[in-house]
């Protein structure tokens, strides 16, 4: 649904160059909804304006829904050359919504949401029957005559979503849009978009910093950091992929990795595994005492999915037998490492972290 | 001189007044709206960026600005006299009026556009819009207060140079005090004529800050 190719942007000053994307390619699938995270600085945001060509990319591809728009925008200027009435359909074919919100203070809800249908030239009496019909869907039908300063947060948001809906668009992108909200209603917007997604099969890219972001709602995520995606794909299969680091921050888990006389084992649990007692059955087998010095348990995408960080006595060189028993029930098991050893695929710095 | 004898005077004085710093700010506000508005889209990041068009208005602003009100007055008579028929009087007074007061509008235009949040641009575009519709939808609705408030300094201004129109025969509250109040020693005339200036200003600033209050109510009520 939406691909980037090769996408560069970098940001010209008189005495210096910043290149905030770096070779970027990206692949969202139609219906998915699609985290990108990083912290700030990464390339998160000019990413998002890129797709949509808020930003004009200095090279490389974007297609969306089929479209390259990169071919609709005219050559030459770097950056605020007027769009061309080609790049401004496709633009209100994709919905956007961002961390302010970005709603008319002058006008009402409804007229606010109302804005993109006047953009497409829809009658009057359809432009209120519509918009009615978006804020029902976003569950403020009784707040279409008050004006954006009268509400919370949370409710900016939703008249944000309602006016990204006005378009009927098939792609939703969405800048940071949870992060000037508190938790409680991040988590009920978050919901909302998941249920846009599901109902409307709408496809949503969204940019955050919070790894929880990405846990509560994205079938994938990409890292990004220094304008690169350093690693991307389905967040279940990024757990199951021993030395993720996104599998890492989505599931920290506590724990000293340099114990004396122990042996240190990260075990992810995901699909069929997380239904089975396999550290008591473990535990049972080899009559071995585990500790368990950390642990994440949550509900990704639907699925159940954690991790733990056990301790089995003995030296590694001792505890073969029962890593193999847990790899053989389908777990996916990383041996972290203690400062100074270099016994894992996991870079020493980001398991520390 | 007596109230009697005042009164006439001053009614004509204020009569003048009202009628050249009226048509100077309505055409002041036609001309300096698309000037201010043009300054801010020329600009650098700005839609419609162009630096030679913006340079050229901006010196253009920068020399109507910086001429004494009195200068151009003079200066300008020609111009007058080719646009009304002659340079002497309340009507020929409103073109050096409006010439002044343009580009100190299209400043304040400018400023009050700039005020307008960046973002809100960028969601317009977002949607698809384009220059026109973030003109039209975006950046004027909401700058209305600003402007509005510009607009009342404006008048405020102009009724300040109403009163130099004199020298052109202008007439009006400011000639009055000067002809009759400071040329002829009548005292008790030229305060009144202050008095009346003084309750002039105090209602057009009341009008343009309650316009600005209702316009911004809705922005205010619970935050």
């Amino acid at each position: 649904m939406i691909t980037t190719t090769d996408l560069t942007k970098v940001y010209r000053t008189r005495d210096r160059e910043v290149t905030a994307l770096d070779g970027v390619n990206l692949h969202v699938a139609e219906g998915e909804v699609f985290g990108v995270i990083g912290q700030s600085g990464a390339g998160k945001s000019s990413l998002i304006r890129c797709v949509n060509l808020l930003e004009r990319p200095t090279s490389g591809s974007v297609t969306v829904a089929g479209q390259d728009l990169t071919a609709l925008a005219p050559a030459g200027r770097a950056d605020g050359g007027r769009p061309s009435a080609a790049l401004r359909r496709a633009r209100s074919r994709i919905g956007m919504i961002f961390q302010h919100f970005n709603l008319l203070s002058a006008r009402t809800v409804q007229g606010n949401v109302e804005l993109p249908l006047e953009i497409l030239g829809v009658p009057r009496r359809d432009r209120a029957r519509r918009a009615l019909e978006l804020l029902d869907l976003v569950g403020l039908a009784d707040k279409a005559r008050v004006h954006p300063g009268q509400l919370s947060g949370g409710q900016k948001q939703r008249v944000g979503i309602a006016r990204a809906l006005a378009g009927d668009p098939k792609v939703l992108l969405s800048d940071e849009a949870t992060s000037a909200l508190d938790p409680e209603t991040t988590r009920s917007v978050l919901r909302l978009l998941r249920d846009l997604n599901r109902e409307l099969g709408l496809t949503v890219l969204l940019i955050t910093h919070e790894m929880d972001v990405v846990k509560s709602v994205c079938d994938s995520a990409a890292l990004m950091r220094g304008g690169r995606v350093v690693e991307s794909g389905r967040v279940d299969d990024l757990l199951a992929t021993p030395g993720s680091e996104l599998a890492a921050e989505l599931f920290p888990v506590g724990g000293d990795p340099a114990t004396a006389g122990g042996t240190v084992v990260d075990v992810t649990f995901h699909g069929s595994a997380t239904a089975q007692p396999v550290i008591s059955q473990l535990a049972r087998t080899y009559h071995i005492d585990i500790s368990i010095l950390g642990a994440a348990m949550d509900t990704v995408a639907g699925r159940q999915i954690g991790r733990m960080r056990i301790e089995l006595p003995g030296r590694h060189e001792d505890n073969v037998v029962p890593i193999g028993f847990l790899r053989e029930r389908g777990l996916t098991v990383d041996i972290p490492a203690a400062a100074g050893t270099a016994r894992t695929t996991v870079p020493t710095e980001e398991a520390v972290k | 001189m007596t109230w009697d004898q005042m009164q006439p005077l001053l009614v004509q004085g204020c009569v003048d007044t009202l009628y050249m710093v009226g048509w100077s700010t309505a055409v002041a506000a036609l001309g300096g709206l698309p000037l201010g508005v043009l300054l801010v889209l020329t600009d650098r990041g700005g839609m419609l960026r162009n630096t030679a068009v913006n340079k050229v208005i901006g010196a253009v602003v920068n020399v109507g600005r910086s001429l004494p009100f009195i200068i151009l007055l003079v200066a300008l008579i020609p111009f007058t006299r080719l646009l009304v028929g002659t340079f002497i009087g309340p009507t020929a007074a409103i073109v050096p009026l409006a010439v002044g007061a343009i580009p100190f509008f299209a400043r304040l235009v400018e400023t009050a556009v700039r005020e307008v949040d960046h973002g809100l641009v960028e969601a317009v575009q977002a949607m698809g819009g384009g220059t026109g519709t973030t003109v039209f939808k975006v950046l004027l609705p909401q700058a209305l207060p600003s402007l509005v408030a510009g607009l009342t300094t404006t008048v405020i201004v102009l009724v300040g140079y109403s009163a130099m129109a004199g020298v052109v025969g202008g007439g009006g509250l400011g000639n009055l005090a000067l002809t009759y109040g400071y040329q002829r020693f009548e005292t008790g005339l030229m305060l009144a004529t202050v008095a009346v200036l003084i309750v002039l200003v105090t209602l057009v600033q009341l009008l343009g800050d309650t316009a600005v209050r209702l316009l911004t109510r809705h922005e205010r009520k619970g935050g």
